[in-house]
Order: structure tokens, then C-alpha cells, then sequence
């Protein structure tokens, strides 16, 4: 059962893959062909999910928005997970002022909610789809900068690491090659987990018109075009928000099992 | 008593340190935007000399040395005063005044409804099949866009069955939709909580002592292990009611209701900065008054936490 569970997650996440890279494999129609003639049709055998308000095929434009909207919280999430990595290996080895000045700066961006602080940062930055990026990456990094230095913090002083030291290997050189593949393993559970909440994010953002623009396909954005007509075309907010929903549970479901394995206990 | 003091102390030292960095993390957004403030408030089109943009400079206090602008921001703060909103031409205080009762009556309320479904959801479906609907339950609300979630309730209940408004803010039934959106990713963050700590209660030395005294499981749950699973609850509950205004922006604008989510995007959006800032340093007071509230709720909910608010078993060898 949990087996099954994880297989659909990963095949799920496949099909998401091959309709950033190959989208023209799912979708035979153009995202962004408009045909007044054909606006609003509900699903049927030649439009599988409906068209929009200007006739655009709506399976096509979830096809070819899994690129950017998966994209952009995939690229937030690999940001945060360098920088944190930086930032919070070296507050783990700092001198104990900068590490404490450090957490608490962190602490203060932990008081506000992830949510508002990507606001904020769009707020400063200005819209648009890099800037939702950079807004989910600022708002994902002090979780990552926290746990990167616990991690350091703890394997600086394992027996491993003190090992390598006793037979000679240089401090530089002990911490690059003992003590940081060590954090960025539990970093990368981390991040698979965060991956969904990354998404669910820039999706909001998104929303709010604050992402990429029309005509661009981008679920987040075809779910507030939705929003005006939703008395009479429900599947125009249905199917990109299905696509968001299902994007997230498999990385959370693949993400738990991860975790669950590092921990070394059933998922 | 002197205890009590330091830890009084030290709550006023911290929310101190927290509403000090926001009011600077609030002037520096002021000082890192991209481009200078006045064009950008003005807009790309604006055709306006040089002499006039320096006007403007000049009444805004923009033309004095940062050090300067940056402590009159702090002694205004002293005075509550936040500022003039670019576009509304209005102080902030006035502008977030307006809009804050709607805004406090949807959290407010789905505050509510998320700590009802969630105690209800940790009591009742504690084994088999109903905890693996309400797991599941959990997995997708955590997993769907808050957007999506109020989309889908308008389709279903307003637009579908007609028994809600489709949008505004006149009457008591447009707040219910709004509200439930709101409620239910906090509802199944919380549940979650709740149900690992009550079950950790359970597995712990005590919960098999009251059972053995020959205590009903209904007992054992409401009179004890609820109590210790409740204070972790609890400070995820103090978390998120900040996170209630990020989601009030969405839900807000979803349900075309008026509050100061809507006020929050509009600011974003027209790059209106003193209320952004005026945003930041709201919801750092919330996030300081609903952290000195649970500090002081803990040592009434949690038995193990004294009268000192701290934790103190006795170590194995240390018992008499």
C-alpha cells in the first residue's frame, strides 16, 4: 500500500518532468491559440479539459505551465537549499558573536509567516516570475540556515570527523569532506519536503498577479483567470489547481519517505 | 519570585529585540528597492521635472542622510506613528485602521472553526479507518493552493447549491465560506500536532499508571494526555495565527471581500512602501502579543511546567 502510494508520487512527478521538457508529448494543441468561437466549452473528446474564456485549450496550457510553475518552486527550493547550506555552515563555525548575531537575525525572519515575507520581498523587488523566485527562496532560507547549522554544529564533534582529524587530515579539509556532505544530506530531505510548500507558494504569488504574466500559461495565474467565470466554467480553475494539488502531495509523499529512511524507520 | 522576574525580563527583552528588527527590516525594504523611491512611486509614466521629484524628496524627509531617516522612523514608531501612505495620501495607522474589522473578523473566526475541526479530528478519529481518512484528509487540504480550496468551496456551495453569497461583506453568511478557506490548512496543521502529542502522552510511564487506577480511555484523554498534547498545539497554534493575514491576502481576494489583505496587494502592487512597512510592524506586534499570551497560557495548560514556566523532571539518580 505504502509501496503503491510511492510509486503513483513518482510516476506522477515523471509525468510532470516530461510535460516541462516535452509538452508538445501531451498536448497537441498551441497554449496560446485563442478562438473566440470555442470559448468556455467544457471538456469534451477534442478538449479534454475545456477552453478558457478566449478559447484557449486549457489541457494544453496545464501541459505547457508545468514548467514554470513546477520550475520556479524546483529553482526556489535549490536556492535556498545552497544558500542555507552556506550561510548556516559557516555560522556553525563561526566565532560565537557572528553566529549569534546570525540566529538572531533569523529569528526575527522566522517571526513573520513564510507567506507574507514573499510578499514583501515581490513588494520591494517588484512582480514578476524571477522575483517570485528570489521571494520564495528569502522567505524558504532561515528553516534551511537553521538546520544547516545545528547539523554543523552537532558533526564537527562526531566521532567520524575527530577520526579523520587524529589520522592528520587538515581542518579545511576534514570539515569539506566530513563534516558538509553530512548537512547537506539532511538539508536535501529537508528540501524535498519544502519543495511542495515552495510551489504552493509561488502559486499564490502567482494568483495575485504578482508572477509571470498572460498570456503566459502558469497554474497559479489560469486559476485567478478562473476566478471571474467560475459561475459557468468550473473547469477552468479545476484542472491547474488538481495539477498544483497533485504536484504537491507526491513530492510531500516521496519527501516523508526520505526522511523516514534517514531516520531509519518505516515511512 | 525573582525567577518570575527574569522570565519577565526576558519576554521584554525579547519582543524588544523582535519589534526592533522588524521596524528595521521595514525601513531597510525603504532602502534597498531597486531604482529611487520617488520614480517609483510616481510610476513609469509620470512626466515630471527634476525640481518637482526634489519637492517631493524634501517633503517626504528622503533628502536627509539615511542615519537620520532611520532614527526619525524609529521615534515616530515611539509615537505610533507609521508614516504617510504615497497613494492614499493618508497616515497608515489610518489606512490599516479602516481596514482592520473585516479582516479581524475572518481570522477570528477562523481561528475558531480550525481549533474545533482540529480537536475534533485528534479526539474522535484517534484509530483505524477514521484516522487514515482524517490523515488523508490532512495530506490533501496541506497539499491544495488556500485559492484553489476557495474556489472550489464557491463552485460547490455558492455558485452549484446557492446556499452562500458568491462574494462581498454585507451580511454574517459571506464571512462563512471565507472563514472555512481560511480555517482548514491551519485546522490540519494543528490536528496533525495534536494527535502526535496526545499519542506520545499515551506511550509515556503516567498514562499507564492512570490506567491502571482503572480509568475509562475517554477519561485518559480528556483529563490528562490531551492537556500534554495540547502545549505543543499550542505554539504551532501562536505561529500561525500570524500566517492567517498571509492567507487573508489570497482568501480576501478570492472572495472579493474588503480587509487589509486587500489593502496589503494594493500596497504591493502600487509600490506604496510606508504601508508595507505599516504591514511588517503589524504583524510583528501580533506575532508579540500572541507569543507573551501563550508564554503565559503554557504553565496553565502543560502539568509539567510550573509555576516557574520551566521544565523540571528529576533526573533518575537525583530522585529521594
Amino acid at each position: 500500500m505504502k509501496a503503491a502510494g510511492l510509486w503513483i508520487a513518482g510516476l506522477y512527478l515523471a509525468l510532470v518532468a516530461l510535460a516541462a521538457f516535452a509538452p508538445d508529448l501531451l498536448a497537441t494543441h498551441d497554449p496560446l491559440q485563442t478562438d473566440v468561437r470555442a470559448a468556455l466549452q467544457p471538456p469534451s473528446g477534442e478538449h479534454l479539459f475545456g477552453t478558457d474564456q478566449s478559447g484557449r485549450d486549457v489541457l494544453a496550457r496545464v501541459v505547457h505551465g508545468a514548467a514554470r510553475s513546477a520550475g520556479i518552486g524546483l529553482l526556489a527550493t535549490a536556492l535556498a537549499l545552497v544558500a542555507g547550506l552556506a550561510v548556516g555552515a559557516l555560522s556553525g563555525i563561526a566565532p560565537r558573536w557572528a553566529d549569534a548575531v546570525l540566529m538572531r537575525v533569523t529569528d526575527i525572519l522566522l517571526a513573520f509567516p513564510e507567506f507574507l515575507v514573499a510578499l514583501i520581498v515581490v513588494a520591494v523587488l517588484g512582480p514578476g516570475g524571477a522575483n517570485v523566485a528570489i521571494a520564495v527562496t528569502i522567505a524558504a532560507v532561515p528553516v534551511y540556515i537553521r538546520l544547516a547549522r545545528t547539523q554543523t554544529r552537532t558533526l564537527r564533534v562526531a566521532e567520524h570527523v575527530e577520526a579523520a582529524r587524529i589520522l592528520g587530515v587538515g581542518r579545511m579539509r576534514a570539515f569539506i569532506r566530513h563534516v558538509v556532505p553530512g548537512v547537506l544530506g539532511s538539508l536535501s530531505v529537508l528540501a524535498t519536503i519544502g519543495i511542495g510548500s515552495a510551489i504552493l507558494a509561488a502559486a499564490g504569488l502567482s494568483f495575485l498577479g504578482l508572477g509571470p504574466a498572460e498570456p503566459q500559461p502558469e497554474w497559479g495565474l489560469m486559476l485567478a483567470g478562473g476566478r471571474n467565470v467560475l459561475g459557468q466554467a468550473w473547469w477552468i480553475s479545476v484542472f491547474p489547481g488538481l495539477a498544483i494539488t497533485l504536484t504537491v502531495i507526491s513530492a510531500t509523499v516521496l519527501g516523508r519517505a526520505l526522511r523516514a529512511r534517514m531516520e531509519g524507520r518505516a515511512a | 519570585m525573582s525567577r518570575a522576574l527574569i522570565r519577565s525580563a526576558g519576554i521584554l527583552v525579547s519582543v524588544v529585540i523582535v519589534l526592533w528588527g522588524a521596524a528595521t527590516l521595514a525601513f531597510l525594504a525603504f532602502r534597498i528597492i531597486p531604482g529611487d523611491a520617488v520614480s517609483v512611486m510616481l510610476g513609469p509614466q509620470a512626466q515630471v521635472s527634476e525640481e518637482v521629484k526634489d519637492g517631493i524628496r524634501a517633503e517626504l524627509g528622503l533628502d536627509r542622510p539615511p542615519l537620520v531617516q532611520y532614527l526619525s522612523y524609529l521615534g515616530g514608531l515611539l509615537h505610533g506613528d507609521l508614516g504617510r501612505s504615497y497613494q492614499l495620501r493618508m497616515p497608515v495607522t489610518e489606512v490599516i485602521g479602516r481596514q482592520l474589522g473585516p479582516t479581524v473578523q475572518l481570522t477570528a473566526l477562523a481561528l475558531l472553526i480550525a481549533l474545533v475541526l482540529a480537536l475534533a479530528a485528534a479526539l474522535f478519529a484517534r484509530r483505524g479507518f477514521a484516522r487514515g481518512v482524517v490523515v488523508a484528509a490532512e495530506l490533501i487540504v496541506l497539499s491544495s493552493p488556500v485559492f484553489w480550496i476557495g474556489l472550489l468551496l464557491l463552485a460547490v456551495f455558492a455558485f452549484t447549491l446557492g446556499w452562500f453569497p458568491v462574494a462581498g461583506s454585507r451580511t454574517p453568511a459571506t464571512l462563512v465560506l471565507p472563514a472555512v478557506t481560511l480555517a482548514l490548512p491551519v485546522a490540519a496543521l494543528i490536528g496533525q500536532v495534536l494527535r502526535d502529542g496526545i499519542d506520545a502522552a499515551e506511550r509515556q510511564p503516567f498514562a499507564e499508571t492512570v490506567r491502571a487506577r482503572g480509568a475509562t480511555p475517554a477519561r485518559l484523554v480528556l483529563r490528562h494526555s490531551l492537556r500534554h498534547g495540547a502545549a505543543s498545539a499550542l505554539t504551532l497554534t501562536a505561529y500561525l495565527v500570524g500566517s492567517l493575514l498571509g492567507g487573508a491576502v489570497l482568501v480576501e481576494t478570492v472572495f472579493a471581500r474588503p480587509g487589509l489583505g486587500r489593502v496589503t496587494l494594493a500596497a504591493i502592487v502600487n509600490r506604496d512602501l510606508p504601508v508595507v512597512a505599516g504591514i511588517i510592524m503589524l504583524s510583528a506586534l501580533v506575532f508579540v502579543i500572541v507569543n507573551v499570551l501563550v508564554e503565559l497560557l503554557h504553565p496553565l495548560i502543560d502539568p509539567r511546567l510550573g509555576a516557574s514556566g520551566r521544565f523540571e523532571a528529576p533526573a533518575i539518580g537525583e530522585r529521594r
